[in-house]
C-alpha cells in the first residue's frame, strides 16, 4: 500500500488513456462504454480513496502516506496528506461519479468529455496531495486546461468569452505564484512544502519605489500567492470570470468547478499563506477579512437581481466564499475548522444546486428564471430536492451549511466584532435571494404552457442526489465526522502560526527600543 | 601541432568537404534530379555527425593558438543545431518536391549554414565568429529567396540581406573597438584586458555587438526583419530560420558575453535584461493581431528569444544552463510545430491563415491534440515540458538578482498565451469552415506526433538533459 497516494491520483488519468486509445467509434454503443469506461474508473478510485481514509491516523498532525522520489532541478516528486487535505482528496473522489453519471444525457463528443473529467480528476487530485511547490503548481495549472475545453467544446452560446476569460484570467493570478515559489525556492533552498513550513522566510522591512514594505519578503511573497488562490477562490473584485464561467459551462463542469476546483483557492490560502508567511498573513489579514465581508454583503444582493438560474447561484458561490476566508484569516480553531467545514459542506450544496439547475436546463434548455414557475405542480420529487439544498444553502440548522457559517462567525466574532457584524447581515440576504428563487421557479400555479408536459425526475436523476441529499443531512447533524479529522492539523496549525507571529512582534518591539 | 589542430576541426571539415563535393557532383551530373536524394544523405550525414560528436567529445580543446574552441558548451549547441537542421531537411524534402522548388543547391546551402554554425560556437576569436557568422549568413540570404519567381520571397531574401549586412555592420564596428581597446581579437586576450574594468571605448564596442547579435537572434528593438522573412520564405526554410541559426546565434551570444566580455558582466547584464524584457512583450503583444500562422509563430519565437535572453542576463553559469536548455526545448516544440503548419493544404496549396483551422479536431483528433499539447506548450502551461524552460530561466534570473526581469517574463507569459489558445480554440471549438486537405506526409506526421511526445512525457525527467545542460554551461562559465 506504498504507493497508495499515485495509485489514487493516477487512476482517472488511467482510465482516460483507455478511452482515448481503445474506444473507437462515434456511434450510440461507444458513447455508452465510454460513459460506462469513465463512471467505472471513477467509482474505483473513490474506492481506492476509501483505503487512504481508512489508513488515516487523525491525531497524528504530519504527513501521512508519504512517496517521495527525486524529480529535476532538485524538485522532488512528492505525496502525502495531513488533517486539512484528506477531506478534499475524499470530497473530490466522492463527488466524480455523480459527476459523471450527471453527463448521462450528453450526445457530442461524448468520449472527449469523459477524458476531459477524467484527467481533471488527476489533476484536482494532485493538488490536494502535492507536498511539492513545483509539483503543487504544476497540477494547479495544468487543470484549466481540461477545463478551458470543458467550457469551451461542451459549452453555451458564449463559451468562447468565457473560457478565454476563465483560462487567462486565472493563469494571471497563478503566475505570480509561480515567481513567488522561485522566491522561495531560492532562500530556502528547497520547494519541499513541509520543511518550507518550518522555514521563516525574511521579514524585515524595506520599502519599494516608495512603499514601506511592512513585513518584507514575507508579505511580497504573501501576496504573490494571495494573487493566485484570491482569484481562483473567487474574493470580491476578483470573482467576474466566475459567474461567465459558470453560465456558459456545461452542468457538469459547473459542478467540479463549483464543488471541487473553487476549493483550491481555499485550500492554498491554508497549505501556503498561513503556515509558510504568518507574518504576511498578520500584516495582510484585515484586508482580507474586509474583503470577505463586502464579498458576502455585495455579492448576496447582485445574486437578488440575476435572472439567470445559474447566474444567481455562481454569486452565491463567491458568497459562500467570502465565509471561507473570513475563517481562514480569523487564524483561531473555530475559524479555520469552520472553513473548512464551509468547503466540504459547499462542495455538496453548491454541486446539488447546479446539479438541480441541470435537471430542468435539460428539459427546457433555458436557465432564465422566468421561464419557470409553478414546477412543483409537475415535479413533486424534483421540488422537494430543490427546497432541501436551498434550504442547506441558506443555513438550515441541521443540514452542513449552518455548521460551517456558525462556525467561522464564531471564529471571527473572537477577532473582529465589525466584520462579523456585517457578515452576518449576509446570511440574511442569502435567505433572500435563494428562497426568491425558489419561490419564482417552483412554487404558484403552473401557468407556462412550455412546463405542462415537463416530466419529474427519473431514477438515475434520483440517485444521483441521494448521497449528496445524505451527506450534506450527515454532516448537518454529525459535524464530528469532518471536524475530529481536521482538529489536530487546525490546532496544530494554530500554534505555529501563533508563535511565528509573536516572535516577529517581540522583533519589532526590540528593534524599535 | 597542424595536425592535433585538424583533429580538432574534423566534423566541421567533414561537413564542408561533404559540401563541396556534393556541389560539384551535382552540378557536373543530373543536378536537379539528384536533390531528393541529397536531401536525405545531408539529412543523415547532420545525424552522423551529431553522434560522433556526442560521442567522441571530451574534455576542452583548442585549435588555432585559440581561434576555435570545442568545449562541452560547444559541442551541446552544435548537436543541438545539426539534429534540428536535419529534421528541418527531412520535413523539407516532400514539401518542396511538390512545389518544384527542391533545388539541389538547398540541402548544400543548409549543409554550408551549418558549417558556419558550428564554427559561430566554437569561436575563440573575433575573427572565426565573424567569419562563421557570414558563413550562416550568405546561406541563408540565398535560401530565404529559393522561390525567384515569388515576389514575397524575394523580398524577404531581399530584406533578410540588407538588414542583416546592416547587423553584420554593426558587429564588426564593435568588434574593431573591442581590438583597437583590447589589442588582442583574441576572447582569452580580452577576457585578461577588461580584468579591472572596461574603458568607455570597450563598452561602445560591447554596446555595438550585443545589437548584432540581438539582429541574429531577432531580438527586439532589432527584430523587424523576422516577420517578413518569416512569411515570405518557403515554409521549410521558416522551420531553419525558426531553430538551427537561433540556437548558433543565441550560443554564440553566450560565448562572447562569458569569454569575452566575463570580466565585465554588470556592464552588459542591463543591455541583455533590456533586450530581453522588449523581446517577451513585443512578442506578445504584437502576435495577438496576426492571422498568418508564419508571421505569428515569427512573433511567437522573438518572444521566445527574450525568454532565453532572460536566462543570459542572469550572468551566472545556471543561467547559461538554463538558456540552454530553453533553446532546446523550443527548438523542438518548433520541429513539431512548423511540420503541422508543412502539412496545412487545402487542394494540394499551402495555407497560412490559421482561421483555416477551425473545428479540425473533429477531422483530425490526434493531430489537433499534438498541436495542443505543443501550443500550451509553447505558452508555457504545465505539465507539458515549454514550462520547465521558463521555470528554469525564470530562476537563473532570480537568483541573478532581476526579480523584476522575472516578474515581466510572467506577465508576458500570460499576454502570449492569448494568442496560443486562440489557435486551440479554432481547432476545438470555433465555426465550421472551409476544410483543409486531410493527407500529411508520414515523416511530417512523425515530427508532429513526437515533438507531441517529448513536450507531454519530458514532465518525467526532461530526458536526462539537465546534467548535460549543466555540465555543458560549466565548461563556458567559471
Amino acid at each position: 500500500m506504498g504507493n497508495i497516494l499515485s495509485l489514487t491520483t493516477f487512476l482517472p488519468l488511467l482510465g482516460a488513456v483507455i478511452l482515448a486509445l481503445f474506444l473507437r467509434g462515434d456511434d450510440e454503443d461507444a458513447q455508452r462504454n465510454a460513459k460506462w469506461v469513465a463512471l467505472v474508473t471513477t467509482a474505483v478510485t473513490f474506492l481506492t480513496s476509501l483505503f487512504i481514509l481508512g489508513n488515516f491516523d487523525a491525531s497524528d498532525t504530519g504527513f501521512q502516506m508519504v512517496e517521495q522520489r527525486d524529480w529535476l532541478l532538485g524538485l522532488q516528486y512528492k505525496m502525502g496528506v495531513d488533517g486539512i487535505s484528506i477531506l478534499f482528496v475524499m470530497l473530490t473522489t466522492f463527488l466524480m461519479p455523480l459527476v459523471i453519471a450527471s453527463c448521462w444525457s450528453v450526445t457530442t463528443r461524448v468520449k472527449e468529455y469523459m477524458i476531459a473529467f477524467l484527467l481533471l480528476e488527476t489533476l484536482m487530485l494532485g493538488v490536494f496531495m502535492a507536498l511539492d511547490l513545483v509539483l503543487f503548481y504544476l497540477f494547479f495549472e495544468a487543470g484549466l486546461i481540461p477545463m478551458f475545453l470543458i467550457i469551451g467544446i461542451w459549452g453555451g452560446k458564449n463559451r468562447i468569452y468565457a473560457s478565454f476569460k476563465f483560462f487567462l484570467y486565472t493563469f494571471l493570478g497563478s503566475v505570480l505564484m509561480l515567481v513567488a515559489m522561485v522566491a522561495m525556492f531560492s532562500a530556502a533552498g528547497t520547494t519541499d512544502i513541509p520543511t518550507l513550513m518550518t522555514f521563516t522566510f525574511e521579514t524585515e522591512n524595506f520599502s519599494i519605489l516608495g512603499v514601506q514594505i511592512i513585513g518584507g519578503m514575507q508579505t511580497l511573497m504573501w501576496l504573490a500567492f494571495f494573487a493566485s488562490f484570491a482569484v481562483k477562490m473567487p474574493m470580491w473584485p476578483v470573482h467576474t470570470w466566475l459567474p461567465d464561467a459558470h453560465v456558459q459551462a456545461p452542468t457538469a463542469g459547473s459542478v467540479v468547478l463549483a464543488a471541487i476546483l473553487l476549493k483550491m483557492g481555499g485550500y492554498g490560502f491554508l497549505r501556503f499563506s498561513l503556515p509558510m508567511f504568518p507574518v504576511g498573513s498578520e500584516v495582510m489579514g484585515p484586508m482580507v477579512l474586509w474583503l470577505s465581508a463586502i464579498a458576502i454583503v455585495y455579492t448576496s444582493l447582485v445574486a437578488l437581481v440575476q435572472e439567470d438560474m445559474k447566474k444567481l447561484i455562481a454569486y452565491s458561490s463567491v458568497a459562500h466564499m467570502g465565509f471561507v476566508t473570513m475563517g481562514i484569516f480569523a487564524v483561531n480553531q473555530q475559524g479555520l475548522d469552520g472553513a473548512i467545514f464551509q468547503m466540504i459542506s459547499h462542495g455538496f450544496i453548491s454541486g446539488a444546486l447546479f446539479l438541480c439547475v441541470g435537471v430542468i436546463y435539460d428539459r427546457m434548455h433555458t436557465r432564465e428564471i422566468d421561464a419557470y414557475g409553478g414546477l412543483v405542480n409537475r415535479m413533486p420529487a424534483y421540488a422537494l430536492i430543490f427546497m432541501f439544498f436551498t434550504m442547506a444553502n441558506v443555513g438550515l440548522p441541521g443540514t452542513s451549511g449552518f455548521v460551517g457559517e456558525f462556525l467561522t462567525l464564531v471564529g471571527i466574532f473572537q477577532v473582529n466584532t465589525w466584520v462579523a457584524a456585517v457578515a452576518t447581515s449576509g446570511v440574511i440576504f442569502s435567505a433572500a435571494y435563494a428562497l426568491w428563487l425558489y419561490r419564482r421557479v417552483v412554487m404558484g400555479d403552473l401557468i407556462k404552457e412550455s412546463l405542462r408536459t415537463i416530466t419529474d425526475m427519473g431514477t438515475r436523476e434520483r440517485v444521483i442526489f441521494a448521497p449528496l441529499v445524505f451527506m450534506t443531512l450527515l454532516l448537518g447533524v454529525y459535524p464530528a465526522l469532518v471536524l475530529d479529522i481536521t482538529g489536530p492539523s487546525v490546532a496544530a496549525l494554530v500554534v505555529n502560526y501563533e508563535t511565528a507571529v509573536a516572535a516577529f512582534e517581540a522583533a519589532a518591539q526590540f528593534a524599535s527600543n | 601541432m597542424i595536425g592535433a589542430d585538424i583533429q580538432i576541426l574534423m566534423p566541421e571539415i567533414v561537413l564542408a568537404v561533404f559540401a563541396m563535393a556534393a556541389l560539384l557532383i551535382a552540378v557536373y551530373t543530373t543536378k536537379d534530379a539528384l536533390a531528393p536524394l541529397l536531401t536525405w544523405a545531408t539529412s543523415g550525414l547532420f545525424v552522423l555527425l551529431a553522434i560522433w560528436i556526442g560521442v567522441n567529445g571530451q574534455g576542452t580543446n583548442v585549435a588555432f593558438g585559440g581561434m576555435f574552441i570545442d568545449d562541452g558548451f560547444a559541442r551541446f549547441a552544435k548537436i543541438v543545431i545539426l539534429m534540428s537542421a536535419a529534421a528541418v531537411l527531412l520535413m523539407s524534402e516532400s514539401y518542396m518536391q511538390q512545389r518544384g522548388l527542391l533545388k539541389f543547391e538547398y540541402p548544400i546551402l543548409v549543409a554550408l549554414a551549418v558549417v558556419g554554425m558550428m564554427v559561430m560556437v566554437s569561436a575563440g576569436d573575433l575573427m572565426a565568429l565573424y567569419m562563421g557568422l557570414e558563413l550562416q549568413s550568405l546561406a541563408l540570404y540565398v535560401v530565404a529567396s529559393l522561390r525567384r519567381d515569388s515576389a514575397k520571397s524575394t523580398e524577404a531574401g531581399l530584406k533578410y540581406f540588407v538588414l542583416g549586412a546592416l547587423s553584420s555592420g554593426l558587429l564588426l564596428y564593435g568588434a574593431s573597438l573591442t581590438y583597437g581597446f583590447a589589442g588582442t581579437t583574441l576572447f582569452s586576450g580580452i577576457i585578461e584586458a577588461t580584468a579591472d574594468g572596461a574603458s568607455l571605448g570597450m563598452l561602445f564596442g560591447v554596446v555595438f555587438m550585443l545589437a548584432g547579435f540581438a539582429f541574429k537572434v531577432s531580438a527586439a528593438p532589432f527584430h523587424m526583419w523576422t516577420p517578413d522573412v518569416y512569411e515570405g520564405s518557403p515554409t521549410p526554410v521558416t522551420a531553419f530560420f525558426a531553430t538551427a541559426p537561433k540556437v548558433a546565434a543565441m550560443a554564440l551570444f553566450a560565448r562572447v558575453v562569458h569569454d569575452a566580455f566575463g570580466n565585465i558582466v554588470s556592464d552588459w547584464q542591463q543591455i541583455v535584461a533590456f533586450l530581453s524584457v522588449i523581446s517577451m512583450f513585443l512578442g506578445a503583444i504584437a502576435a495577438i493581431g496576426q492571422t498568418n500562422i508564419k508571421r505569428l509563430m515569427a512573433y511567437s519565437s522573438i518572444a521566445h528569444m527574450g525568454f532565453a535572453l532572460m536566462g543570459l542576463a542572469a550572468g551566472t553559469a545556471f543561467g547559461v544552463q538554463a538558456m540552454l536548455i530553453y533553446m532546446a526545448i523550443y527548438v523542438t516544440m518548433n520541429i513539431g510545430t512548423f511540420a503541422f503548419i508543412l502539412s496545412m493544404e487545402r487542394d494540394g496549396r499551402p495555407v497560412t491563415d490559421i482561421q483555416s483551422l477551425r473545428m479540425y479536431s473533429k477531422r483530425q483528433p490526434l493531430r489537433a491534440l499534438a498541436m495542443l499539447v505543443l501550443m500550451f506548450s509553447l505558452a508555457g502551461v504545465p505539465p507539458m515540458v515549454g514550462f520547465f524552460g521558463k521555470f528554469y530561466v525564470m530562476r537563473a534570473a532570480y537568483d541573478g538578482g532581476l526579480a523584476w526581469l522575472a516578474v515581466a517574463g510572467v506577465i508576458a507569459s500570460v499576454i502570449g498565451a492569448f494568442y496560443y489558445i486562440r489557435i486551440v480554440y479554432f481547432m476545438y471549438f470555433g465555426e465550421e469552415g472551409e476544410q483543409l486537405d486531410s493527407k500529411m506526409n508520414p515523416v511530417l506526421w512523425t515530427l508532429l506526433m513526437g515533438s507531441a511526445a517529448v513536450m507531454l512525457f519530458g514532465v518525467v525527467n526532461l530526458f536526462g538533459i539537465e546534467p548535460i545542460a549543466a555540465a555543458a554551461a560549466a565548461t563556458l562559465v567559471n
